[in-house]
């Protein structure tokens, strides 16, 4: 149940008065600067989060708190607009770029009280698996210092051991490092081809993809408008639940939100799954699947059969063409969402003087990396028509 | 010399009258200071989204409506991309696959000659009508080696009318165009001023022999009155066949037309032939319209637009105003169309009607051939008139009741257009115009008149 989340004890703490809301913003901000080394923050806001946090405190003194998040620090993945906060997409091009507005669910959880505490690092306008090709650098997965992952490796001088850490996988690494290294409480990612799951994974915490259409995209920089959305990273699944209720729900500045009313709802205690049917998908099991990767997926399987559950082997016939599918589609999509980085209205502007031609060219081949550019050339070859 | 068949089809922009933009909120007006009607949105901010104006998407179905077109109740919203200042996003929305509504007609009238005495109606097939975006405005400033952007035009809502090439001539395609004009302003659903950038035509010429298949077409730009679209589409019809005449090709360019020399130029290379990689709008859904039959139950009225509805709901357009006012007040078809064609004058006249005894059909005569010309020779419009209804009214009675003469009327009038607030009847007695009606009276001013002129009398008596 909600009550279990770890959101929810936080938040009983600060009812009870047992931790204020400045107490634990100062700690998870002396938190982000000395795991400072996994580059999981691009910008931290500290001065606006500790403002935050005040503000939460005054409504707990009244017995006015706004919710559950109310005083929460959480993160946001550096490629959603923040009012007041850098907004880089972790890009040249939009380095320094202030934006004006607020996304909506970034609103959403300000208007729930929740505390700020910065923007997350990810892959360059959230291109990657691996949130290793932004321009400030990658992320360090915090797993790269477990005891775990430093007994498996071989001792080792110390520039050697210095440059041995893991990736965070990406897009959304940023937000999965500051999660899983206990400096925030929640994070938004954005997922448009696992994105949020991906990173999840690979640093331990829990990674939600909601429902196209559940969420606003509004303020989220889009990579894929017919595929995007905000993503969430918790560390538990009792915490994406309350994200995901306090973010749901139509938003008329989003056409492609569902107009239905949303019903928050409440994670039963799941006990008895025997009513649960599980599939298997056949076509997942893939040339090239880590005998590690496909012992984990056996084990997952067989929990719920013995707990129950109906667990049969289905096909999506499809599945072998979908990586396909979804580059064409995605390139072609990026294509025309790259078109607006001109230099004219905002953003880098190349130096490049000759031509409204020659300082678009060079202002987009100045601004954009070769990941991004080389999405930009495959989708303009696809949607041309000669 | 076998005859030439000129082909001529029209591609009209046509701003929508509305408050705001067709995707977002910011205000549309004429002329205000530069950038200050910029929305996020418009500005292409990364993140912002577009939001359908449901006023835009009326207007489009009333103008469809209007037009006798078939409209789509799933149409489709798609992005067409080229690089310009004046294009924050890189692309425009437009309907390119599936367009808010097709199939139409208009019909004009022309005069055969050029008395107005004999009309002939015409039509021309709408293809289609799509909902778009404008773009903004850029200046070029040469001698500082910058281009100026203004933005305040970028995402107005625009009906795109394509007119088939059913047209032969600079007077067809104008005709057409003046006739579409009225009908949006009488609808309302745009201002069509050509001058304030309301209303861009576009036009589409090439020539053939008949039996042969079409030729090469040109498209023709940068015209900015009806006139010139007359003046354009002839002068480009004649260059195309002397051209052919004289052995050349006509290439498959645009041209834009130069009104100081009143000649089509080839327009600087945009590129050859543009790919706009046309592909589906993924933040807008499929724009679906219901009528009566299709509208479901409980569905919130606020929410959908209603086909039927707005059909119940239109105004009379043009062609039904003329054979109204032929009907009514017993006036050639002529008269309804140049009635119609000046803004306020078909008021004016029903004004006038109502305030006097002379029948319509001597009304009309004043109307037409005296306060119009006026008007016109002193380019004033209908409301800047100094006579207003109500004396010309006054002096159309006198002359009815035979107090003056008309050629005393005439010259009241005359008076009157000095607008020195005097009356018709003030200015008769001013000048003495009153008609004798006594005929003792009469024969003693005749008398006078032959008594102080005896020698001209003897002249004229012996031939």
């Amino acid at each position: 149940a909600l009550k279990d989340g770890l959101c929810s004890q936080v938040s009983a703490a600060l009812k009870e008065g047992r931790v204020t809301p400045t107490e634990l913003c100062q700690r998870c901000l002396a938190l982000v600067k000395s795991t400072k080394f996994l580059n999981a923050y691009i910008t931290v806001a500290e001065e606006t989060a500790l403002k935050q946090a005040e503000e939460s405190e005054e409504r707990y003194k009244r017995g006015q708190p706004l919710g559950i998040l109310d005083g929460i620090p959480i993160a946001v993945k550096d490629n959603f607009n923040t009012a007041g906060i850098e907004t880089t997409c972790a890009s040249n091009m939009l380095k320094g770029y202030i934006s004006p507005y607020n996304a909506t669910v970034v609103q959403k959880l300000l208007d729930h009280g929740a505390v700020l505490l910065g923007k997350t690092n990810l892959d360059e306008f959230a291109m990657g698996s691996g949130s290793t090709d932004g321009v400030f650098g990658p992320v360090r997965n915090p797993w790269s210092y477990s005891k775990q992952y430093k007994e498996k490796s071989v001792p080792k001088s110390h520039s050697e051991e210095e440059s041995d850490w893991v990736i965070t996988g990406g897009s959304s690494g940023g937000s999965a490092a500051a999660v899983s290294s206990f400096t925030c409480f929640a994070a938004l990612g954005s997922d448009t081809g696992g994105s949020t799951r991906n990173p999840a994974a690979h640093c331990g915490v829990v990674g939600l993809k909601p429902t196209y259409g559940l969420i606003s995209r509004h303020g989220l920089i889009p990579l894929v408008n017919s595929m995007d959305v905000p993503g969430i990273l918790t560390r538990c699944v009792d915490d994406a639940a309350v994200l995901l209720g306090s973010l749901a729900g139509h938003d008329p500045k989003d056409s492609t939100t569902i107009q239905d009313d949303f019903k928050p709802f409440e994670l039963p205690n799941l006990t008895d799954v025997s009513k649960l049917s599980i599939g298997i998908p056949k076509e997942y099991h893939a040339p090239g699947l880590s005998s590690e990767i496909l012992a984990l997926w056996s084990k997952a399987a067989d929990l719920f059969k013995n707990a129950g559950a109906k667990v049969v082997e289905v096909s999506l016939p499809h599945t072998r063409y979908s990586i396909v599918c979804y580059h064409v589609l995605c390139t072609a999509e990026v294509a025309s969402n790259m078109a607006r980085f001109d230099g004219l209205e905002y953003g880098h502007r190349s130096d490049m003087k000759d031509s409204t031609e020659s300082m678009y060219a060079a202002t987009r081949r100045e601004g954009f990396n070769d990941v991004v550019r080389g999405r930009i050339l495959s989708g303009n070859y696809f949607l041309l028509k000669q | 010399l076998a005859p030439w068949i000129p082909v001529v089809g029209l591609e009209i922009h046509a701003q929508i009258s509305s408050n705001s933009k067709l995707f977002s909120g910011s205000q549309v007006q004429f002329a205000a200071p530069p950038n200050s009607l910029v929305s996020f949105f418009d500005a292409s901010l990364p993140g912002t989204l577009p939001v359908l104006n449901r006023r835009c998407v009326e207007a489009a179905v009333m103008t469809g409506l209007a037009l006798n077109c078939s409209i789509n109740k799933k149409s489709l919203f798609d992005r067409k991309h080229y690089f310009y200042a004046d294009l924050p996003a890189g692309y425009q929305i437009t309907q390119q696959r599936v367009p808010i509504a097709v199939n139409g007609s208009l019909s004009y009238s022309l005069c055969i000659d050029n008395k107005m005495s004999q009309m002939v109606t015409k039509t021309v097939r709408i293809k289609q009508i799509q909902l778009e975006q404008d773009s903004g405005k850029s200046l070029h400033d040469d001698t500082r080696c910058q281009t100026l952007v203004d933005l305040n035009r970028a995402g107005v809502g625009l009906m795109e009318v394509v007119m088939e090439p059913d047209m032969c001539c600079g007077e067809e395609a104008a005709a057409a165009v003046r006739e579409l004009q009225l009908i949006l302003q009488t609808l309302g659903s745009s201002q069509a001023v050509m001058a304030e950038g309301q209303l861009r035509v576009d036009a589409n010429v090439s020539v053939h022999h008949p039996g042969e298949p079409y030729g090469v077409r040109t498209e023709v730009k940068n015209i900015n009155s009806i006139r010139f679209l007359a003046k354009a589409v002839d002068y480009e019809i004649q260059r195309q066949i002397e051209e052919l005449e004289n052995g050349g090709t006509i290439l498959n360019e645009t041209r834009a037309f130069d009104s100081k020399l009143g000649c089509t130029v080839p327009m600087r290379d945009k590129e050859g032939k543009q790919d706009y990689r046309f592909m589906p709008e993924p933040n807008l859904p499929p724009l679906i319209l219901y009528d009566t039959k299709s509208l479901p139950a409980n569905m919130n009225h606020q929410q959908v637009i209603n086909i039927d509805w707005i059909q119940e709901r239109l105004p009379d357009l043009p062609s039904v105003k003329r054979e109204k006012l032929v009907e009514q007040y017993g006036i050639l078809p002529e008269h309804s169309f140049t009635l119609l064609n000046e803004d306020g004058l078909a008021e004016f006249f029903e004004s006038v009607v109502k305030q006097t005894q002379m029948k319509p059909k001597k009304v009309i005569g004043w109307i037409l051939n005296d306060l119009l010309s006026y008007l016109k020779q002193h380019s004033l419009t209908v409301k800047e008139s100094p006579v207003s209804s109500i004396l010309l009214a006054d002096l159309l009675n006198l002359l009815e009741k035979k107090e003056i003469s008309s050629t005393a009327a005439k010259r009241v009038l005359a008076e009157l257009w000095k607008g020195e607030g005097k009356t018709p009847l003030e200015i008769v007695k001013e000048q003495k115009l009153e008609l004798l009606q006594d005929q003792k009276e009469l024969e003693q001013i005749c008398q006078a008149v032959i008594d102080g002129q005896e020698n001209e009398v003897i002249m004229m008596v012996l031939g």
